[in-house]
């Protein structure tokens, strides 16, 4: 067993914390105030190739492991949260299901572009009817021709408005529920695609989440991916490795929330000491560290596994309910060691203790991830 | 176009210096970076190299096994491959023992530009890459903010107390990086992963043909010392125009700065 991260991986995470750091953190508190998508940052960040970490070289990806993504979105989201989402879900949802279930064309055509970042992705499963339970997906897909019709609407988009595709899966045959279901891959701008509300958010509010409406989008037969029916299949593996990114996004978020709070117990004087020497804040420091770091194992371990194609449902459901339950409890004693000033938002802390609430809710609620454990536990 | 970047691995700017027991510098658990300076170096050469096809960098460096990750960085950034002339027999290293032993080791390499950092952030002497011209008796400009090249010279601007300096000179030549040469790019993902696969060379001295024995230290440092740690303030108290008077007094005798 080696605990040890390559020279590559520290390579990487320095290189991903200088860029979010210099580039990211500096209008970080900015854009959430304004919901301001951080399209320019995306653009960087796709330069140094974050856009498509585990993505094979043959398609213009970087060819790393799991655990080189995992520090990627960790480290974006140690400073900027909706920006490590924003590469999360490009990566994790709108590409990997063309990554794991594309023909060689489909990969040509459209992994090509989104593994260097110059398409951003998006992936739609989730409608007003279909959250956790996806059989109640109502948006619906025929076959006519050579071609696929597709009716409906998805909820609760990230990515939406800017992506350039869309992964997304409607219902062919309602009496065959789950297994009636298929994915497709939808460009942005195909007639009748259109986008809807854009919510307005607690946390992550830089990071766009938007409504797309399907009215009679004709795609080409070519667009089904994967195979009819096997749309949730698809819906569930691509998530079974998405948690990983949330996972990550959520240490990222604990990450950084913990050294604010550190940094500011080392400084703020009260009855003559700084916070850190009373021991009451060292406690809750200690305890943040305890979290973080059992939390920073299980994601590395669940990205190993994915890295190494071993099952990875199970592990990616533990790190991520275990790190987005972190992200909440380390951010909010955060706020708690900074006082009046956490509650500010001349500090980040409450930005940290808003963006980690989503890590519990979205690709899967804490309660979905217990179910998702329990049925492997109990599998046997 | 053969460019070499002599490079260096410095401790962090922001890493805390102290001494061991034997009055050394303690380098256990100090992040080490690629010198500031060289960073400049590097990104010239890289520049020079896209705006020049079929350019190489190569990139050399003298030290320990540590400075392996520094060079790894410069080659994940985009440079070629490295030599590192690294030796167990050599121990203490000044100025002009580093500079000749990277003369000896790029004069076994094709050069036409060697970049190198205007001073190094730890011992700050800025006499590596001069003495490293003389060595290899070559023109040198030092702390340049501009670089051109055409054909066969090169004209580099410099800063100057009051203006600025253009000066040409001959191919091959030494120019040191001053600040604002240009803003040195982040290693991307993709250069980290090519970085690993690029040749590392690491030379000992009998490589150079030399031995620590031949190699004259002009100079030796006989102790290190911290900077005496900054007291405790003052506060004076009273009334505004008494704490007045006796600040002005306190800053006349015993600041004694008025």
């Amino acid at each position: 067993m080696n605990f040890e991260l390559t020279e590559e991986h520290n390579m990487m995470r320095e290189m991903v914390r200088d860029f979010a750091e210099t580039e990211a953190g500096p209008g970080a508190e900015e854009r959430d105030e304004k919901e301001e998508f951080p399209l320019d940052l995306w653009k960087k960040a796709a330069e140094l190739g974050l856009a498509g970490v585990t993505f094979p070289e043959e398609y213009g990806g970087v060819g790393a492991d799991y655990i080189s993504y995992a520090i990627t979105v960790e480290e974006l989201s140690r400073v900027d949260p909706s920006l490590g989402v924003t590469v999360s879900a490009h990566a994790s949802l709108g590409s990997n299901p063309i990554n794991l279930f594309g023909t060689p064309e489909q990969k040509e055509k459209y992994l090509s572009k989104l593994a260097t970042g110059e398409h951003m992705g998006a992936f739609g499963l989730t409608e007003s009817m279909a959250g956790s339970d996806a059989s109640g997906t109502r948006t619906t897909a025929v076959r006519e021709g050579d071609e696929y019709i597709i009716n409906g609407s998805k909820i609760f988009i990230t990515n939406g408005y800017y992506a350039d595709t869309y992964v997304i899966t409607a219902q062919m045959d309602k009496s065959k529920g789950n297994k009636g279901i298929a994915a497709f891959i939808i460009e942005k701008g195909t007639p009748g695609f259109t986008f809807g509300k854009k919510e307005k958010k607690m946390g992550i509010r830089a990071s766009a989440t938007y409504e797309l409406v399907f009215e009679d989008v004709h795609i080409p037969k070519e667009n089904l991916l994967g195979e009819e029916g096997q749309g949730f299949k698809i819906a569930m593996v691509t998530l079974d490795y998405g948690r990983i990114g949330i996972a990550s996004q959520a240490l990222g978020i604990a990450q950084g929330a913990y050294e604010q709070a550190l940094k500011y117990s080392k400084e703020r004087v009260q009855f003559g000491q700084t916070l850190s020497q009373f021991q009451v804040t060292q406690f809750k420091l200690a305890d943040m560290e305890i979290q973080i770091e059992a939390a920073r194992n299980l994601v590395y371990k669940a990205a190993y596994l994915a890295g190494e194609h071993q099952p990875v449902s199970k592990a990616a459901a533990i790190a991520k309910v275990f790190a987005a339950e972190t992200a909440n409890k380390v951010a909010t004693e955060a706020v708690q060691i900074l006082g009046g000033y956490g509650y500010t938002r001349d500090y980040p802390a409450e930005r940290f203790m808003r963006d980690a609430k989503i890590t519990e809710i979205y690709e899967g609620t804490s309660e979905i991830q217990r179910i998702v454990i329990a049925s492997h536990i109990l599998k046997d | 176009m053969n460019i070499v970047v002599t490079l260096k691995q410095t401790f962090d700017t922001e890493a805390k210096i102290a001494l061991t027991s034997s009055g050394s510098i303690d380098d256990n658990g100090v992040k080490q970076v690629i010198n500031p300076y060289d960073e400049y170096a590097i990104e010239e050469a890289l520049k020079l190299k896209e705006a020049n096809e079929g350019s190489e960098v190569t990139l050399v460096s003298v030290g320990g096994a540590g400075t392996e990750s520094a060079i790894r960085t410069a080659l994940a950034m985009g440079a070629d491959q490295a030599v590192l002339v690294s030796d167990p027999t050599l121990e203490a290293v000044d100025e002009l023992v580093a500079a000749d032993i990277l003369a000896k080791a790029i004069a076994q390499i094709p050069y036409d530009i060697i970049l190198s950092g205007r001073i190094a952030v730890d011992d700050g002497s800025a006499q590596v890459a001069v003495r490293l011209a003389e060595a290899l008796g070559l023109p040198s400009v030092s702390s340049i903010q501009k670089l051109e090249i055409t054909g066969q010279s090169a004209v580099a601007t410099r800063d100057i107390d009051g203006g600025s300096e253009t000066i040409e000179v001959p191919l091959p030549a030494v120019f040191t990086a001053q600040k604002g040469l240009n803003e040195p790019r982040l290693p991307g993902m993709k250069g980290i992963m090519a970085a690993k696969k690029k040749e590392l060379k690491v030379l000992t001295l009998a490589d150079l043909e030399t031995s620590a024995a031949a190699l004259n230290a002009g100079s030796k440092v006989t102790s290190y010392s911290l900077p005496t740690p900054r007291s405790a303030g003052k506060i004076i108290s009273g009334e505004p125009a008494q704490q007045a008077a006796e600040l002005a007094k306190l800053l006349r005798e015993e600041a004694k700065v008025i």
